[in-house]
C-alpha cells in the first residue's frame, strides 16, 4: 500500500450526512465536477492531513436498482472501477432503511466499513444500538461517527485501510447475509452457468442481479440466449415456490433480514413522544397554513436575494465597483451638491420650461416624465428622463439639447466629495491613459481593453453577488428540510407540466433574474424535470426584460396597463405549454421517475455547511458560466467595432452599429423577421444585441424608431424578444445546468424556435383581424397553431419494447 | 383488493403486497414498503395530493395514484 493510491468510495442515503462526512474527510482539497455525461455531480477529495487515499463521494442513494440515475451512476461506479473499499454511512435514527443499501453494497464484494453516524442523537433518545453485533450480523467492521463534530471518522478511515488489506490477503469475502434456501439454491446454479469465471468475490453480485431479472447487468454480461432460458427456469421454480417475482422476492428477504437484526442491535425505549421535528411538521405543512406559510417563505427568498439585499449588491458592483466608482462615505454632500447644481442651472430656466411644457401639450412621448421632473427639482430623474427621450424631442421640434448638453457636461465630479473610491474601469484609465486623456497603448487595445475585457468580467461578477444570497437561502432550505415539503406541497400543480414541484423556485427567482433562477434548479434531483426546467425558466420576463416591456407600452399602446400583465401571462402560458410539449417527445419520455420521496426531519444546518454549498455554486458558476460570457462580451465587442469604416473594412471605435459586422448580420438576417412583422434591420440589430443583456435591446432600438411601427408589429417584437434565447449570462448558466453541449444548443434552439412560433401567430392572425390578410402567413400561423395543439393532446411517446 | 388508496388519515395499515411494475413498484419497495411492514397514514398535502406516511420510522411521500399500488390487508 505504499506507493499506490487508495480509493474510497463513499456510499450511503440521500440526507444520511454523507456530504458532511466528506467535508470532514477532504477539507478544501476537493474537486467538484460532473459524473460522465450526466447532469450528476461527481466530488473526489484528497483525505485530510494522510497522503495517498482518494476519496470519491457517490450520489445519495437509497438502492442499487438499475432504474435511476443516481443509482446506475453509483453502481457503475462500483461495479466497473472497484474501489478499494467502500464506507458506507448510515444515518442511525434510521438504521432500518439505510441498512437496505448496506446489504446490497456489501454483496458487492468489496471491503465494506459501516459508519453509523448520528448515534449521539440515538443515544440521547434513550436507544441502544449494540455495535459489535451489528459488525457480527453484517461481517463487516461497524464503527460509530459524528460527522458534524468530526468524531470517530479517523477510526472510520483506519477501518477501512485494514479491511482492504485483510481482503487482499484472504482474497475471499463472504457476506454473512444469506436469502432463504430456494434463492440461495437458484443463485448458486446461476452463478454456475454464468459467472464462475469471474473473480469470486464478484460473483455474488452478479448472480443476485441476473436472479432479480436487471437489464443492465443481462446486457453487460451478454450472455447466450440458451444461458438466459437455462436460468429463467431456475428463476420460475423459486418465483412458483415463493409465489412472488424475483425483484420483490429479494427486496423483501433483505428488509425481513435486516429487521431482525435491528430488533437484535438496537434496545428501543418506548416513549415515542412527538420529536420537535414532528412538531414543527405539524405547522409547516398544516392543512390550512402550509400555503401561506409557503407564501410568505418564497416573498422573503424573493425579497431579500432579489429586491432588495440582491439589487443593492448588485447594483453596487454594476455601478460601483465596475462603474465610475463608489462613495465610503460623503455620498449625501454629493447628492446635495447635484441637487443644487440642477436648482442653478436648469429649473430655475424658464425657457426649458417653456419647451417641456409645450412639448407635453401637444403630446410628445417623454415630455411628462422630463415635466414631473423638472416639477420635483430632481435632478436624477431628469437626466435619467432626458437621456431617454431627448432624440424623441428634438425630432418634434422641442429640442432641449442647447440647454441640457452643456449642464450635464459641467456636472460636479463625485471624486470631489467624501471618500470616493474610483470602479476598475477608472483604475485602468489611470494605468492606460496619460494626462490628456489619450490612451498610451493602441486605441484598439485600449477599448477591448475597456469595452470588451473589463466589461466582460464586470458582466461575470455583476451576478455573483446576487447568486451568494440566493445560494444561501437555497442551501438553507435544502439543509433544513424544507425544500422537500416545497415538493410535497407543489407536486399537484407541477407534475401535469412535466415539472417538478422544486420548479416553482426557480421560475420564481426568474422573474428577477434568469440566471440565478436556472442555477436554483440544481435542487431538483430528476434529470427530465431539472433540463424542462432550465429550458423554460428564462420565458418569465426577467427585470432585464422590464425595460422593453415600458418601452413598448408607452411608445405605442399609450402605457396601457395590461401590456406589462399581459407579458407576464406569455411566459407563464409558455413554460406551461412547453413543458406539456416537451414532456411527449422521445427525449423527455424515459421512465417516469417516481414521486415516492423521503421527507427527511427538520434540523437547523450549520453555518459552515451553508457556506459551502454557497461557495461550491458560486465558484461553478464563474468558472462555467463566466467563460461563456466573456468570451461572447469580447465577440460582440469586435462585432460591434469591427465594420466599413467609410474607406473600406477596418476597425473604428466609433463605428456607427448599422456599419459593423454585427449590423451586417442583422440586415442578412432581418428578412428572417418579416413574416413576424418587423423586418427592419434595426430590429435585428436590437435582437441581437439583446444576447449581451436584454435591456440593450433599449439602447438599440430607442423610441425613435417606433415610428411607422403599428402596435400589432410592436407586440409581435416584444413577444419575439421576451421569450427568444435569453442574453449570453442566462445561456452561459445553461450551459452550466445542463453540463452538455447538445442539450444547451437545444434548450436554446427551442427558445428561438418556440418565440418566432408565438410571434407569427400574433402577427399573421392579426394582421387577418386588422384587414391586412396575408393569406400564406396565416396558413403558416393556423398550421403552427395546430402542431402545438397537437402536441397538447397527443399521446405521450412510448418507447418500442417493454 | 383494499389498497393504501382506500386507508384513513391516522389508520395504521398493513401491507400484503405492491403491485405494478418497473420503475415505480421498485423504488416504492426500496423505499421499504414491503411485505408485512406497518404503514402509518399520517397526513395529505394541502392540494389534497401526494400523502405523507411513516414506515419503517421515517417519513415518505407518494401520490395517491401510486397507493393504488399497494394492497393493503
Amino acid at each position: 500500500m505504499s506507493n499506490k493510491e487508495l480509493r474510497i468510495a463513499l456510499a450511503g442515503n440521500p440526507n444520511s450526512g454523507k456530504t458532511t462526512l466528506f467535508n470532514a474527510l477532504t477539507g478544501s482539497n476537493q474537486f467538484v465536477g460532473n459524473w460522465p455525461g450526466v447532469t450528476v455531480e461527481k466530488k473526489e477529495g484528497k483525505m485530510k492531513g494522510r497522503d495517498g487515499i482518494i476519496v470519491v463521494d457517490l450520489p445519495g442513494v437509497y438502492s442499487l436498482s438499475p432504474y435511476t440515475l443516481e443509482e446506475v451512476v453509483a453502481r457503475n461506479y462500483l461495479v466497473d472501477e472497484r474501489p478499494d473499499a467502500i464506507l458506507n454511512i448510515v444515518d442511525g435514527t434510521n438504521l432500518e432503511r439505510n441498512l437496505y443499501l448496506t446489504t446490497q453494497l456489501i454483496d458487492l464484494g468489496i471491503p465494506t466499513v459501516v459508519a453509523i453516524n448520528m448515534a449521539d442523537v440515538v443515544r440521547k433518545k434513550g436507544d441502544h444500538i449494540d455495535f459489535d453485533g451489528l459488525s457480527k450480523a453484517l461481517g463487516c467492521k461497524v464503527v460509530e461517527i459524528s460527522a458534524l463534530k468530526e468524531e470517530g471518522i479517523d477510526d472510520a478511515v483506519e477501518a477501512c485501510i485494514e479491511a482492504t488489506l485483510k481482503a487482499a490477503e484472504s482474497k475471499k469475502h463472504l457476506p454473512m447475509h444469506s436469502f432463504s434456501g430456494a434463492v440461495e439454491h437458484a443463485l448458486a446454479h446461476i452463478e454456475e452457468v454464468t459467472v464462475h469465471n469471474l473473480p469470486a468475490e464478484q460473483q455474488r453480485w452478479y448472480a443476485i442481479k441476473l436472479f432479480e431479472r436487471d437489464t443492465k447487468v443481462l446486457d453487460a454480461l451478454k450472455l447466450s440466449d440458451e444461458t438466459i432460458a437455462h436460468i429463467e427456469e431456475d428463476i420460475k421454480a423459486c418465483e412458483a415456490e415463493l409465489d412472488d417475482d424475483a425483484e420483490s422476492i429479494i427486496i423483501n428477504d433483505r428488509y425481513e433480514y435486516i429487521t431482525r437484526v435491528v430488533r437484535k442491535c438496537v434496545k428501543k425505549k418506548n416513549a415515542s413522544k412527538l420529536s420537535t421535528s414532528d412538531k414543527i411538521d405539524r405547522i409547516v405543512t398544516n392543512r390550512f397554513l402550509a400555503l401561506p406559510i409557503f407564501a410568505v417563505i418564497m416573498f422573503l427568498v424573493y425579497y431579500i436575494s432579489v429586491s432588495t439585499v440582491g439589487a443593492w449588491v448588485t447594483d453596487w458592483t454594476n455601478d460601483g465597483l465596475f462603474g465610475d466608482g463608489w462613495h465610503i462615505a460623503g455620498s449625501d454632500e454629493y447628492d446635495a451638491a447635484l441637487d443644487s447644481y440642477g436648482n442653478e442651472m436648469l429649473f430655475e430656466n424658464t425657457e426649458l420650461k417653456d419647451i417641456i411644457l409645450s412639448a407635453n401639450e401637444n403630446g410628445v412621448l417623454g415630455a411628462e416624465e422630463l415635466n414631473i421632473a423638472f416639477a420635483d427639482k430632481d435632478y436624477g430623474a431628469f437626466t435619467e428622463a432626458y437621456g431617454s427621450y431627448g432624440e424623441k424631442l428634438a425630432a418634434e421640434g422641442f429640442s432641449v439639447a442647447e440647454i441640457v448638453d452643456p449642464v450635464l457636461e459641467g456636472e460636479p465630479s463625485p471624486a470631489d466629495y467624501g471618500t470616493w473610491v474610483p470602479g476598475v474601469p477608472a483604475l485602468f484609465d489611470k494605468l492606460l491613459l496619460d494626462e490628456n486623456g489619450e490612451p498610451v497603448v493602441a486605441e484598439w487595445l485600449y477599448s477591448l481593453i475597456q469595452d470588451g475585457i473589463v466589461a466582460g468580467v464586470g458582466a461575470v461578477l455583476g451576478f455573483i453577488p446576487q447568486l451568494l444570497v440566493l445560494f444561501i437561502f437555497l442551501a438553507f432550505l435544502e439543509a433544513c428540510g424544507y425544500m422537500s415539503r416545497i415538493a410535497f406541497m407543489m407536486d399537484r400543480i407541477f407534475r401535469n407540466f412535466g415539472l417538478s414541484g422544486k420548479s416553482f423556485i426557480p421560475i420564481l427567482i426568474g422573474t428577477g433574474c434568469g440566471v440565478p433562477g436556472i442555477m436554483a434548479s440544481r435542487t431538483i434531483e430528476n434529470q427530465n424535470d431539472r433540463r424542462m426546467t432550465v429550458i423554460t425558466t428564462t420565458f418569465i420576463p426577467c427585470s432585464a426584460k422590464l425595460p422593453i416591456i415600458a418601452l413598448i407600452s408607452s411608445a405605442l399602446f399609450g402605457g396601457a396597463w395590461w401590456v406589462a400583465p399581459s407579458a407576464y401571462f406569455m411566459g407563464i402560458a409558455a413554460i406551461l405549454i412547453s413543458g406539456i410539449m416537451l414532456k411527449k417527445t422521445k427525449a423527455f419520455s424515459g421512465e417516469p421517475t417516481p414521486f415516492v420521496m423521503e421527507l427527511p426531519a427538520y434540523h437547523m444546518p450549520t453555518l459552515g455547511a451553508i457556506m459551502r454549498s454557497m461557495w461550491e455554486r458560486a465558484s461553478s458558476f464563474i468558472k462555467k458560466a463566466g467563460t461563456v460570457i466573456l468570451l461572447s462580451t469580447i465577440v460582440i465587442w469586435l462585432g460591434s467595432k469591427l465594420g466599413n469604416t467609410g474607406d473600406g473594412f477596418g476597425f473604428a471605435l466609433d463605428m456607427e452599429l448599422e456599419n459593423s459586422i454585427l449590423g451586417y448580420i442583422g440586415g442578412a438576417v432581418s428578412w428572417l423577421f418579416a413574416p413576424l412583422g418587423f423586418d427592419s434591420i434595426k430590429a435585428a440589430i436590437a435582437t441581437l444585441m439583446g444576447l449581451l443583456a436584454k435591456e440593450e435591446v433599449v439602447g438599440v432600438f430607442g423610441v425613435l424608431d417606433f415610428e411607422g411601427m403599428s402596435a400589432l408589429e410592436g407586440y409581435s417584437f416584444l413577444a419575439f424578444n421576451l421569450l427568444c434565447a435569453p442574453c449570453f449570462a442566462a445561456m452561459g448558466a445553461i450551459r452550466r445546468e445542463m453540463n452538455s453541449a447538445k442539450w444547451t444548443a437545444f434548450a436554446i434552439t427551442y427558445q428561438c424556435v418556440f418565440a418566432y412560433a408565438v410571434s407569427l401567430m400574433i402577427y399573421q392572425v392579426g394582421m387577418a383581424f386588422s384587414g391586412g390578410l396575408n393569406i400564406v402567413g396565416l396558413v403558416c400561423a393556423i398550421l403552427v397553431a395546430a402542431l402545438i395543439v397537437f402536441m397538447l393532446v397527443k399521446r405521450p411517446y412510448k418507447a418500442k419494447n417493454n | 383488493m383494499k389498497t393504501m388508496r382506500d386507508a384513513k388519515i391516522k389508520d395504521t395499515v398493513r401491507v400484503v403486497r405492491v403491485h405494478g411494475e418497473g420503475a415505480l413498484r421498485r423504488r416504492i419497495m426500496d423505499m421499504g414498503l414491503t411485505k408485512g411492514v406497518e404503514v402509518y397514514i399520517r397526513k395529505v398535502a394541502p392540494l389534497g395530493d401526494p400523502v405523507e406516511v411513516t414506515v419503517r420510522g421515517y417519513e415518505l411521500s407518494l401520490r395517491k395514484a401510486d397507493c393504488e399500488l399497494i394492497e393493503i390487508e
